[in-house]
C-alpha cells in the first residue's frame, strides 16, 4: 500500500481529528545563500491548542513533502526548513486518533506511516532543517530528528520524548535516531530516565547541550538567527561538528542504566520502557530501517495492549476530569476568600497554613490552646519561606510578603472574625472537633466556610451540633500535603451548594485535584488502601510469610510494597484507620492483632534497612503470631484484589463517587498508584477481577481498554 | 559645576525592510513592537563594543502611540530586546520626524553630559495603525479658522503646495518619482541598501498576499523598479479630481521600524565605536500646516545658520520623499536641479516607503553610507516635512572628510 493510501484509510478511522496542516512558502535566504522552502506545521488555532500529527496532518506533510521533493531535484531550492507556529513546534502523535484504533495492523498502519513520511526528510536532494521554535514532543521531537541539521529556541519550555510515560515507545524515529544522534547514555535518560520521573520536560539550552540540535538561539528573533545560520551552513561558512558516539561499553552501560530505572519505578509491570530500551539496544549497529520496522511493532503491540489504553485513560484523568471535578455545583456560586484562619498549629496545621499561604496569598492566622503552640506553628512557616527563599524558589520580596502575612493568636475571636474560611486540624476525635466547629461558630462571619481535615470521622455528624451545618465541607489532604495532588471535598449532609462551590475554587487555587466525596467512612482513598493492607495483613495472621504476602502484590508495579507504605502512614495511623472501617463495616475491615501488637510495641514498621534493603526486623518477627494456611502468590494476590474490586463496587453502589473515573482519579494523585494501572479499575477489568467478583466490569469497553 | 558640551556622533543604523500596510503586505501579521525589537538586537549584533549595560537610554518614535505601539515604546522594547533592566527608555512623537527627533533629543542629552550612548529609532506600523487612527482634532481649529480642513490631510497639503508653487508641475512630480525609482533600483543593484537592512520572519496565516506559513523578508516590498513616465501619468489624483498628487509621485503607506546608536564621539572612540556621522546642528520650524511640504526650508535655514554654513557648503541631501512636490519646492527654493547627483542619491521613500516615524533614522543611515563612500564631502543634511505644518532638519559632518585634497 502506498503511504497516501495508508494514511487515508487511517484518516477514515479518525474523522475528527484537529488537522494540521504544512504550509509550504519560499523566499530567498540571506547572505546570497539560495532560495528556500519552509514548511511551517499550523493546526490554525492558537497557541492553547498544540499542533498535533494525526493521519490526515501527516497526509499533508507528505503533500508538502512531495512538492519540496521535486523543487529540489529541479534545483529550485538549496534547503528545506521545518518549523511551527508561534510558540508551538509540534507535540506529536494525536492521542485521541490512537485510543479509537480496534484492530493490529491499523496500529502497525499508524507507526508506518509516520516513518514513511518523516523519514523523506532525510532523504531529498538538499539539506533539510528543522527549527524547534517552541513545545516538541514526541512526533513533534521526531520529525526534527530526521533532518539534516536542527535548531532550538532558548525560549522553549517544553521538549521531551513523553511516549514511555503515557506507555508507548517514541516509534516514529525516536528510539533508532536519538541514540545514534546523542549516543545511548544521553538517549537513555531523554526517553526513559525523564518520562519515568513525571514526564520530565528539557528546556531549550538542555536541547542544545545535549546535542541534539546544532545550534542554539534567543526566542526574541529565534527563526531569523536560524536561517541566517542555514545560509552560513548551506555557504559553507558554518561547519556543524558533532562528537563521535561510544558505540562500544558505553551502550550496553546505558541500557543497562535504563533497565534498572525502569525496574525501579514499574518494576516490570509496565512494558512500555523495555521495548523502548530493546530498540535502543538494538540501535547500536545504526541501521536506521531495521530500527524503525522494530518500533512500528513496538508500536502496534502497545497500542493493542492494556496498559497504554490504561495510560492514556489515566493521562485524560488527570488532564481533564481532575480540572473539572465531577459533580462540583456551578462555580459562579463561590465567595471570595480573602482571608484563611486554621485551627490548630501542630504539624499537620502549619502545613496546611503554609499551603494556603503560597497559593492563596492571602492572610491566613493560626489559633492554638497556648502561644508556645501557636509561635512554632507560626516559626514553621516562616522556616520554610526561608527554605525557598534560600533555594532560590521564591524572591526576597516575596518571602517578606508571605511572612507578613502569616500571624498567630490565641484568640480565635481576634483572628476569625472576619476570616471566609476556617479549617481544622485538630485531634482527631469527634468531641474535640465539634467542640472547636462551636467555638469557631460563635466568632466567625455568617458567610464562612467551616472546613475539616479529618481522615476518617463523619462529617455531617461533626456539623450536627452547629447552628449553621450547611457551611462546613470535608476537605480531606494527603501526606506530603505540599506534593500529592489529591484533595477529597467531602459534602455532609446539610453541606449547602456555595459553600461547596467555595471549597472548590479554594482547591483549584491550591492547585490540588478535587474530587467530590460522599461523607462515607473513611472516604475514598483510605478505604481501599485500608481494604488492600488489610487483606495483605490478614493473609499474613493466617500464616502467610511476610516476604511471600509482599511479592505478591509486586507484578502491580506499585510505587512501594505494603508494608513500606505502611510505615510510611505510621503503623499507630494505620491500625486508628482500620478500626474506624472495622466499626462502619465489621464484615468486611478486620483489626489485625498482629498489627496491634507491634503498635503496642511501638515499633515505627516491620523492616529494618541495616543491610541497605529492608528485612524484616527480627523484633517484629518474635511479636507476629500466625496461623498454619500459607497461600501461594498467586493465590494472595487473588484475595487481595478480589477485595479491592469488591469494596469499589460497594462503594460505587453506595454513591461515595459519581464514577469508577473518581476512584482511579483519587488513587493516582492520592496515592500515587501507577498510569498503567489506569488507577486500578482499568486493570480489575483487564485481568478479569471485576467479573469475577462483581459480575460486570467497572468501565465500558474502550473506556480505558482497547475497543470491542 | 564646569561643563564640556561633547560631539555627539552617529554610530551605526540599520532597519527592517519596509512593507506596505494592509492586509496583503509583508507584515500584516507582524507586531509593530517586535520590528523596533528586532531592529535594536541586530544594532547591538553589529556593534559588539557597545556593552548593553552602558546604554543610558532607549527612545522610539511612534506617530500612533496605542496597541503594539504604544506603553512607551522605548522601555517595553528595550524589555523585548533583552536590555538589561538598568537601562530605560521612553516613546517620542514628531509625526514623521519622529525618529528623527527621537535622535535629536538624545544627542542634546549626550552633548549636554547626561548620556554617553542611546539608542534612538522609530516604527510605523501603518496597516495595523492607519493614519488618523482615534484622533480627535478640537473643533476649534475649524469653528476659528486656525487651519483649514485640508491641514489634516497630507495629501491635500501636497496639492496646496502645488497651488503654491505653479512652476512645479505634475509633469516635474513625475519625472522626480521615476528617478527615485531607478536611483533605487540601482542602489539594490549595487548592494548600498541590503547591508543595511534587518531580516524579518513574517507569519502568513490567509493567502490573500501569497504563500501562507512563516517566510523571511530581506528587501523592502513597495519598490516599483521600472516604473516610467507613461505609467504615471495615467494614475488617478486621489486627493483631488485634476490634481497632481498621486500614489506614483508620492511615498505610500507604509509598515517598518529603524534603529540607531547615538553617542558621544569621546565615548565612541573609547569604546571602539564606529563613528559614521558627527552632528553638527538641527532645527525645526514650523509653517502653514496647509503647506506643511514647505516646512525644510525654513527648517534648514535655521540648522545652517546655527552651524555658520551655507547651502552652497552641502555635499549630499537626505530628503524624505513624502511627496515629490515636497522636494522639488525645497531644491527650486535653493537652486537645485531636480535631478542633482547630490540629492537622495540611493533614491528615496517614494521608492523605498515611508512608514512615518521610522523615515528620519533612513535617511541618516543612507546619508552615513554616502559619506564612507564619498570623503570628498564634508557636509550633508537630512531633512523632512512634518504634518501640521512642520519641517526638521539635521546637518552632519562626514568624519571620513578627507580635506580638499
Amino acid at each position: 500500500m502506498s503511504t497516501t493510501e495508508l494514511l487515508e484509510q487511517a484518516s477514515g478511522l479518525f474523522p475528527d481529528e484537529v488537522v494540521t496542516t504544512a504550509h509550504v512558502r519560499h523566499f530567498d535566504l540571506p547572505l546570497g545563500a539560495g532560495r528556500f522552502a519552509l514548511i511551517t506545521l499550523d493546526n490554525g488555532l492558537d497557541h492553547t491548542k498544540p499542533t498535533t500529527f494525526g493521519p490526515a496532518s501527516l497526509a499533508n506533510l507528505n503533500a508538502a513533502i512531495d512538492q519540496v521533493e521535486q523543487e529540489a531535484a529541479d534545483g529550485a531550492i538549496a534547503g528545506i526548513g521545518i518549523t511551527g507556529k508561534p510558540f508551538i513546534f509540534a507535540v506529536g502523535a494525536d492521542l485521541k486518533g490512537v485510543e479509537l484504533l480496534k484492530e493490529h495492523e491499523h496500529a502497525l498502519a499508524i507507526g508506518k506511516g509516520g516513518h514513511e513520511v518523516f523519514k523523506r526528510l532525510a532523504g531529498l536532494a538538499v539539506p533539510t532543517f528543522a527549527y524547534y521554535n517552541g513545545a516538541a514532543m514526541g512526533g513533534g521531537v521526531e520529525v526534527g530528528l530526521h533532518c539534516t541539521y536542527r535548531t532550538v529556541s532558548q525560549a522553549i519550555p517544553a521538549f521531551s520524548l513523553p511516549e514511555v510515560f503515557l506507555g508507548l515507545v517514541p516509534g516514529w524515529g525516536g528510539c533508532t535516531l536519538l541514540p545514534n544522534l546523542i549516543g545511548a547514555d544521553k538517549a537513555v535518560s531523554v526517553i526513559i530516565e525523564n518520562s519515568l520521573n513525571q514526564n520530565k520536560q528539557l528546556k531549550g539550552k538542555q536541547v542544545f547541550e545535549l546535542g541534539i540540535a546544532d545550534a542554539i538561539f534567543e526566542g526574541a528573533d529565534f527563526l531569523e538567527q536560524s536561517l541566517l545560520w542555514t545560509a552560513g551552513v548551506l555557504k559553507g561558512d558554518v561547519t556543524v561538528e558533532r562528537p563521535e558516539i561510544d558505540r562500544g561499553e558505553a551502550w550496553d552501560q546505558a541500557v543497562a542504566k535504563g533497565r534498572f530505572v525502569a525496574d525501579s519505578k514499574v518494576h516490570g509491570a509496565a512494558p512500555a520502557a523495555y521495548r523502548a530500551l530493546d530498540i535502543i539496544e538494538a540501535a547500536r549497529n545504526g541501521d536506521l530501517q531495521q530500527g524503525y520496522d522494530a518500533e512500528d511493532q513496538a508500536l502496534a503491540d502497545l497500542i493493542m495492549g492494556g496498559e497504554l489504553r490504561a495510560g492514556i485513560y489515566s493521562f485524560n484523568l488527570v488532564q481533564k476530569r481532575g480540572k473539572r471535578p465531577v459533580g462540583a455545583p456551578d462555580k459562579s456560586l463561590a465567595r471570595p476568600v480573602t482571608k484563611v484562619g486554621v485551627v490548630g498549629a501542630g504539624l499537620m496545621a502549619s502545613q496546611l497554613a503554609l499551603l494556603f499561604l503560597r497559593r492563596l496569598e492571602v492572610p491566613v492566622v493560626l489559633t492554638d490552646i497556648d502561644q508556645e503552640r501557636v509561635d512554632k506553628g507560626v516559626g514553621y512557616v516562616h522556616a520554610e519561606i526561608d527554605k525557598l527563599l534560600g533555594k532560590g524558589r521564591i524572591h526576597q520580596d516575596k518571602a517578606n510578603r508571605l511572612k507578613a502575612l502569616v500571624t498567630g493568636v490565641l484568640d480565635k475571636a481576634e483572628g476569625f472574625a472576619d476570616a471566609d474560611f476556617i479549617i481544622e486540624a485538630v485531634f482527631e476525635e469527634m468531641s474535640v472537633k465539634q467542640k472547636v466547629f462551636a467555638e469557631v461558630e460563635a466568632v466567625a462571619p455568617a458567610h464562612a466556610v467551616l472546613a475539616t481535615n479529618t481522615s476518617s470521622l463523619s462529617v455531617s455528624e461533626m456539623a450536627s451540633k452547629l447552628q449553621h451545618p450547611e457551611r462546613v465541607v470535608g476537605f480531606h489532604f494527603f501526606n506530603p500535603v505540599a506534593i500529592l495532588p489529591l484533595l477529597e471535598i467531602v459534602r455532609g449532609e446539610r453541606t449547602d451548594d456555595a459553600s461547596l462551590a467555595t471549597a472548590f475554587a479554594v482547591a483549584k487555587k491550591l492547585k490540588k485535584t478535587a474530587v467530590l466525596v460522599k461523607d462515607a467512612p473513611a472516604f475514598v482513598v483510605n478505604r481501599i488502601l485500608t481494604r488492600f493492607m488489610g487483606e495483605i495483613q490478614n493473609v499474613i495472621d493466617e500464616g502467610t510469610p511476610v516476604e511471600t504476602a509482599e511479592k505478591a502484590v509486586e507484578p502491580l508495579g506499585l510505587p512501594m510494597s505494603p508494608l513500606v507504605l505502611l510505615e510510611l502512614v505510621g503503623p499507630a495511623i494505620g491500625l486508628h484507620v482500620s478500626e474506624t472501617l472495622n466499626r462502619a463495616f465489621p464484615d468486611r475491615f478486620t483489626v489485625s492483632p498482629n498489627l496491634k501488637a507491634v503498635v503496642e510495641a511501638g515499633k515505627r514498621g516491620f523492616y529494618v534497612y541495616d543491610s541497605g534493603k529492608p528485612e524484616l526486623d527480627p523484633e517484629v518477627a518474635a511479636l507476629l503470631k500466625q496461623g498454619d494456611v500459607v497461600l501461594t502468590e498467586e493465590q494472595v494476590r487473588d484475595r487481595v484484589l478480589d477485595a479491592v474490586a469488591q469494596e469499589i463496587g460497594l462503594m460505587l453502589d453506595e454513591g461515595v463517587v459519581a464514577e469508577a473515573q473518581d476512584i482511579d482519579l483519587c488513587l493516582i494523585t492520592g496515592a500515587g498508584w501507577p498510569f498503567h494501572l489506569g488507577g486500578i479499575t482499568p486493570y480489575l477489568d483487564r485481568e478479569g477481577v471485576s467479573e469475577r467478583v462483581n459480575g460486570k466490569p467497572f468501565l465500558a469497553p474502550g473506556v480505558a481498554s482497547v475497543p470491542a | 559645576m564646569p561643563r564640556t558640551v561633547r560631539d555627539v556622533v552617529f554610530v551605526d543604523g540599520v532597519r527592517t525592510p519596509f512593507g506596505k500596510a494592509g492586509p496583503k503586505g509583508i507584515y500584516h501579521e507582524t507586531r509593530a513592537d517586535d520590528l523596533v525589537v528586532k531592529a535594536i538586537r541586530e544594532l547591538l549584533r553589529r556593534n559588539p563594543g557597545l556593552d548593553p549595560k552602558k546604554i543610558d537610554e532607549v527612545a522610539i518614535a511612534a506617530t500612533t502611540q496605542i496597541g503594539d505601539q504604544g506603553l512607551t515604546l522605548g522601555r517595553t522594547a528595550g524589555i523585548l530586546a533583552g536590555l538589561p533592566q538598568s537601562v530605560p527608555g521612553y516613546s517620542i512623537d514628531r509625526m514623521c520626524a519622529g525618529g528623527l527627533t527621537s535622535v535629536t533629543s538624545v544627542a542634546g542629552s549626550i552633548a549636554f553630559g547626561a548620556y554617553d550612548a542611546v539608542i534612538a529609532g522609530g516604527v510605523e506600523h501603518m496597516g495595523r495603525h492607519p493614519m488618523g487612527e482615534a484622533v480627535d482634532p478640537n473643533p476649534r481649529f475649524v469653528s476659528e479658522k486656525l487651519v483649514d480642513e485640508s491641514a489634516l490631510f497630507m495629501g491635500m497639503t501636497a496639492e496646496n503646495l502645488h497651488d503654491r508653487y505653479p512652476s512645479l508641475t505634475k509633469l516635474r512630480a513625475d519625472q522626480y518619482a521615476v528617478l527615485s525609482q531607478e536611483k533605487a533600483a540601482k542602489a539594490y543593484a549595487d548592494g548600498k541598501i541590503q547591508q543595511d537592512l534587518v531580516p524579518i520572519s513574517v507569519r502568513r496565516t490567509t493567502p490573500v498576499g501569497g504563500e501562507t506559513g512563516w517566510g523571511l523578508v530581506t528587501a523592502d516590498e513597495p519598490m516599483r523598479p521600472g516604473t516610467t513616465l507613461e505609467g504615471l501619468a495615467n494614475l488617478k489624483t486621489s486627493f483631488r479630481v485634476h490634481g497632481r498628487v498621486t500614489a506614483g509621485n508620492s511615498a505610500g503607506l507604509n509598515d517598518g521600524a529603524t534603529a540607531s546608536i547615538v553617542a558621544g564621539e569621546d565615548f565612541a572612540r573609547e569604546n571602539g565605536l564606529p563613528v559614521k556621522m558627527r552632528l553638527v546642528s538641527y532645527a525645526f520650524a514650523g509653517v502653514e500646516p496647509e503647506v506643511m511640504g514647505y516646512g525644510p526650508i525654513p527648517a534648514t535655514e535655521k540648522a545652517l545658520a546655527k552651524a555658520g554654513l551655507s547651502i552652497s557648503d552641502i555635499g549630499l541631501f537626505e530628503i524624505n520623499e513624502a511627496f515629490a512636490v515636497q522636494v522639488l519646492a525645497f531644491l527650486e527654493h535653493y537652486g537645485i536641479a531636480d535631478d542633482d547627483a547630490r540629492v537622495n542619491q540611493y533614491g528615496g521613500a517614494i521608492a523605498f516607503g515611508h512608514p512615518l516615524a521610522s523615515s528620519g533614522i533612513r535617511l541618516m543611515t543612507q546619508l552615513a553610507r554616502q559619506f564612507e563612500e564619498q570623503p570628498h564631502v564634508r557636509y550633508g543634511l537630512t531633512t523632512m516635512c512634518v504634518g501640521f505644518g512642520m519641517g526638521a532638519t539635521v546637518i552632519w559632518e562626514n568624519p571620513h572628510f578627507e580635506g580638499d585634497k
